[in-house]
C-alpha cells in the first residue's frame, strides 16, 4: 500500500512534466496549423522565433535564479555571447555547408558552448562567495559583453579570420566580408525559419531541467539554495553545484541567442542590455521561481502581448517594475506567507489524520478477523 | 574506579571518559587545545577531548558556554584559531567542512537546518548524496546507472526513515513537518552520510519527555546498530546522565570537569557552574 502510495507520488512530478511538455507542443501545433490556414498575421509570424528565444531564456534563467538561489542580472549578457559567436560560425560556414538548417545547428551549439564558456569565467570569482555578489557582478558582465561586442571587429576573407577591438586594425581582401563591425554589428546574415528547431530546442530545455532536478545533481543544487551549511555538512561541494547551475543556465542563454541570431539578418549588441536581461527576469518572477511551466507561459505572453499593443509599448517598463514590486510585496508580505504556512500545515494535519484513521480501520479489521477465527 | 550507569543497554564505563570496551583502540575523535576567538572574546579555550569509536559523550555547560562553537569547530564551520583535531587520527588541518564529512562526522544543528523545499526523502538523499554512484550526464539521459543508483537510494532512505519510523512521511516538504519530526530527520539525513561520529546539538529540544524517552532509545539503537560514535549536547539532564558514558562540562569556553554522569553530579565545581544554578532556577 505504501508502494503504491508513493508511485502516485512520483508520477505527479513526472505527469505535471509532461503536461509542460504538451502544452508546448500543443501550441507549436496550433500554430502551424493557423499558418496553413493563413489566418495568422505576419507580425504574430514573425514573433514566432523571439518567443520561442524568450521562453529558453525564462526557464534558464529560472535555473538560476528559482532552483539554485542565485540572482543573476545579466542574463542578456549570454545571450548576446551566444548570438555573436554563434551567427560568425554559422557565416564563416556559410560556403562549406550551404544548407542552413545544419549550420543553424551548429551555430546553436557553438553558441551555447562559448555562452558556457564565458559563464565558467564569470562564476569561478564571484561562486566561491557567500552572498548577493553574483546579482553584481552579472550586471557588471552585462554591460560589459555589450561594450566588448560593439566595440569588436571581426572580418574574413581568402586570408582567414581579422579581428580587431575599437577600430577597424585590417583591411579585406577583396571578396572578403566583415562578421562583426562594431557598433554595426552582425549584418548579412541569411535568415532561416527556425520555428520548428526553437520548439524542440525548449523542449530539450525543459527535459534537461526537469531530468536535473530529480537527479542527483539537481537535488545538490537545490539543497545548498536551501541550507548552504547542511548542504556543506553531508558533504555537498557548494562551489561545485553553484558552477554547474549557473554554466547549464549560461549555456541554455547562448544557444537561445544563437537561435534569436538566425531570425534576423542584422543584430546589435545593444539589443541585448540591461532591460532585456530585466525583462527575462519578469517572466521568471510572474510564472514562479523554480516554477518552468510558469515561466514558459510568462515568457510566451508577455512577448506577444505588448506586441499586439504597440500602442502603449512606451509604458511597458513601467508596467513590468510595477508587476514586479506588487508581485514581490505579495510573497514577501508576512501576513500572506503566514496564511499559507497555515493552509500547508492544515493540510499536512488532514493527510495525517486520513493515515491514522485508515490505520486504525485496518487495525480494526484486522483484530475482527482474529476474533473471528 | 568502575562507576554504574543504571541503563539498560550501555555498558559499564570506565573511570575515564572513553568506556572501556573502546580503551586500547584508536579514539574516532581527538580534540586537543583547540580554541577559538571572537574579536577578544576566547569562545572555547584549550579544549581537549576523545571520543571512543562507539562511546556516547555528552558535552554540557550554561547557555553560551561554547558547545555549539565546539561543534562548528569540530566540524570546520570555524577554522580553530588553535589546536588540532585528529578523525581517527587523521588531522584535519586544511580540511573543509565538506572533507569532516567524508573524513567521518556528520551533525545537526541547535536551529535546525533542513532543506525545507525538498521532500523528507530528498533530503535523506542528500545525506546519501556521495554514495549514490552516477554522473550528472547520466542523469540527465536517465541511463540505466541512474535508474538502479536512484532506486537503491531510495530504498536506503527509506529503510534509514524507518529507524524513526518515519517512512510514511518520505513525500511531505521537510520544512512542513513538526518540529519533532524535523529534528529527527536531521538526525536522519546526518547518518545517510555514513559517519563514523554523530554530532547532535540539542537533539531534545522542544520535545516532549515522552518523545525525549524515545530519542534516548534511540541514539542507544543508533549507536548499536551502526557502531559509531556520538557526541551530544544537551540540556536535558534525564537524557544526558541517563545515554552518556562520558561527560565534558564547558563553561565560558573552558572545560571543568570530565567524567563519568555520577562523577559530574557530584563535582562541586559543575554544581556550582551548572547544575546548582540550574536546581535554583
Ligand atoms: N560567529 C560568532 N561571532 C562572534 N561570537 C560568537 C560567534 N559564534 C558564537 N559566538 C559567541 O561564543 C559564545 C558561545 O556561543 P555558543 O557556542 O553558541 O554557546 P552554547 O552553544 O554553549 O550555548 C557566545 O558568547 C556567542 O555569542
Ligand atoms: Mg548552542
Amino acid at each position: 500500500m505504501k508502494n503504491v502510495q508513493r508511485k502516485i507520488s512520483l508520477n505527479k512530478t513526472t505527469k505535471s512534466n509532461f503536461v509542460t511538455y504538451g502544452i508546448v507542443i500543443a501550441a507549436f501545433v496550433i500554430m502551424e496549423i493557423l499558418m496553413a490556414a493563413g489566418m495568422v498575421s505576419s507580425l504574430l509570424k514573425g514573433l514566432l522565433v523571439p518567443i520561442c528565444v524568450y521562453v529558453i531564456m525564462a526557464i534558464s534563467l529560472n535555473l538560476t535564479v528559482g532552483v539554485l538561489g542565485e540572482l543573476s542580472l545579466g542574463h542578456a549578457g549570454f545571450m548576446s555571447v551566444g548570438a555573436f559567436s554563434g551567427a560568425v560560425v554559422s557565416m564563416m560556414l556559410q560556403s562549406v555547408i550551404p544548407d542552413a538548417i545544419p549550420r543553424l545547428l551548429i551555430s546553436l551549439v557553438v553558441g551555447a558552448i562559448f555562452a558556457a564558456i564565458v559563464g565558467v569565467l564569470v562564476g569561478i570569482p564571484v561562486l566561491r562567495l557567500n552572498g548577493d555578489y553574483l546579482a553584481i557582478v552579472t550586471l557588471a558582465f552585462g554591460e560589459i559583453i555589450k561594450s566588448l561586442i560593439t566595440n569588436m571587429y571581426i572580418g574574413l576573407d581568402e586570408n582567414g579570420l581579422h579581428f580587431s577591438m575599437i577600430k577597424q586594425k585590417f583591411e579585406l581582401a577583396e571578396g572578403g566580408k566583415m562578421l562583426i563591425d562594431g557598433p554595426i554589428g552582425l549584418s548579412g546574415m541569411r535568415k532561416v525559419d527556425s520555428f520548428a528547431i526553437g520548439i524542440v530546442l525548449i523542449l530539450l530545455c525543459l527535459m534537461i531541467i526537469f531530468h536535473l532536478v530529480n537527479s542527483k545533481s539537481g537535488r545538490a543544487i537545490m539543497a545548498l539554495r536551501d541550507n548552504r551549511i547542511a548542504a556543506e555538512s553531508v558533504g555537498i561541494n557548494v562551489t561545485k553545484y553553484k558552477m554547474m547551475g549557473f554554466v547549464i543556465s549560461a549555456a541554455m542563454a547562448g544557444a537561445a541567442g544563437a537561435l534569436f541570431a538566425s531570425n534576423y539578418s542584422a543584430l546589435q549588441a545593444s539589443k541585448f542590455d540591461f532591460n532585456t536581461s530585466i525583462l527575462v527576469l519578469v517572466f521568471v518572477v510572474l510564472g514562479g521561481l523554480g516554477n518552468m511551466r510558469g515561466s514558459v507561459i510568462a515568457a510566451a505572453l508577455l512577448t506577444v502581448l505588448p506586441e499586439l499593443l504597440r500602442a502603449f509599448s512606451d509604458y511597458r517598463m513601467l508596467a513590468y517594475a510595477i508587476v514586479l514590486i506588487g508581485i514581490m510585496l505579495v510573497t514577501h508580505n508576512p501576513a500572506i506567507a503566514d496564511r499559507l504556512k497555515q493552509i500547508k500545515i492544515k493540510q499536512y494535519k488532514k493527510s495525517a489524520d486520513r493515515k491514522a484513521a485508515a490505520m486504525e480501520k485496518k487495525m480494526v479489521r484486522q483484530t475482527a478477523k482474529k476474533e473471528g477465527k | 574506579m568502575a562507576t554504574r550507569l543504571d541503563t539498560k543497554m550501555v555498558p559499564i564505563p570506565s573511570a575515564g571518559i572513553v568506556p572501556e570496551r573502546d580503551s586500547g583502540k584508536m579514539p574516532v575523535l581527538v580534540a586537543a587545545h583547540l580554541g577559538i576567538t571572537f574579536g577578544g572574546l576566547k569562545a572555547v579555550d584549550d579544549f581537549n577531548i576523545s571520543v571512543g569509536p562507539t562511546e556516547i559523550a555528552g558535552l554540557i555547560g550554561p547557555n553560551g558556554a561554547g558547545k555549539t562553537t565546539v561543534f562548528n569547530l569540530l566540524t570546520k564551520v570555524y577554522e580553530p584559531t588553535h589546536g588540532t583535531i585528529l578523525i581517527n587520527g587523521r588531522d584535519t588541518h586544511n580540511m573543509s567542512t565538506v572533507e569532516v564529512n567524508k573524513a567521518g562526522i556528520a551533525r545537526t544543528f541547535q536551529n535546525i537546518r533542513l532543506f525545507n523545499n525538498l521532500t523528507v526523502e530528498e533530503n535523506v538523499k542528500l545525506g546519501l548524496h556521495n554514495s549514490i554512484n552516477y554522473t550528472t550526464l547520466e542523469g540527465v539521459l536517465r541511463m540505466p546507472r541512474y535508474w538502479k543508483a536512484e532506486k537503491e537510494a531510495h530504498e536506503r532512505a527509506l529503510e534509514l526513515l524507518s529507524i524513526f519510523d518515519m517512512q510514511d512521511l518520505a513525500d511531505y516538504k521537510a520544512g512542513n513537518l513538526p518540529y519533532g519530526a524535523q529534528r529527527r530527520l536531521e538526525i536522519v539525513r546526518a547518518l545517510a552520510t555514513n559517519p563514523k561520529l554523530l554530532l547532535l546539538d540539542e537533539p531534545a529540544a522542544g520535545m516532549n519527555p515522552s518523545e525525549t524517552s524515545e530519542l534516548m532509545d534511540n541514539i542507544i539503537k543508533i549507536r548499536d546498530t551502526f557502531q559509531i560514535a556520538v557526541l551530544l549536547i544537551e540540556h536535558d539532564m534525564n537524557l544526558v546522565m541517563g545515554i552518556c558514558e562520558g561527560i565534558a562540562v564547558l563553561n565560558y569556553g573552558k572545560i571543568i570537569a570530565k567524567g563519568t554522569a555520577e562523577e559530574i553530579q557530584n563535582n562541586p565545581a559543575v554544581i556550582e557552574a551548572y547544575l546548582g544554578k540550574k536546581k535554583e532556577g
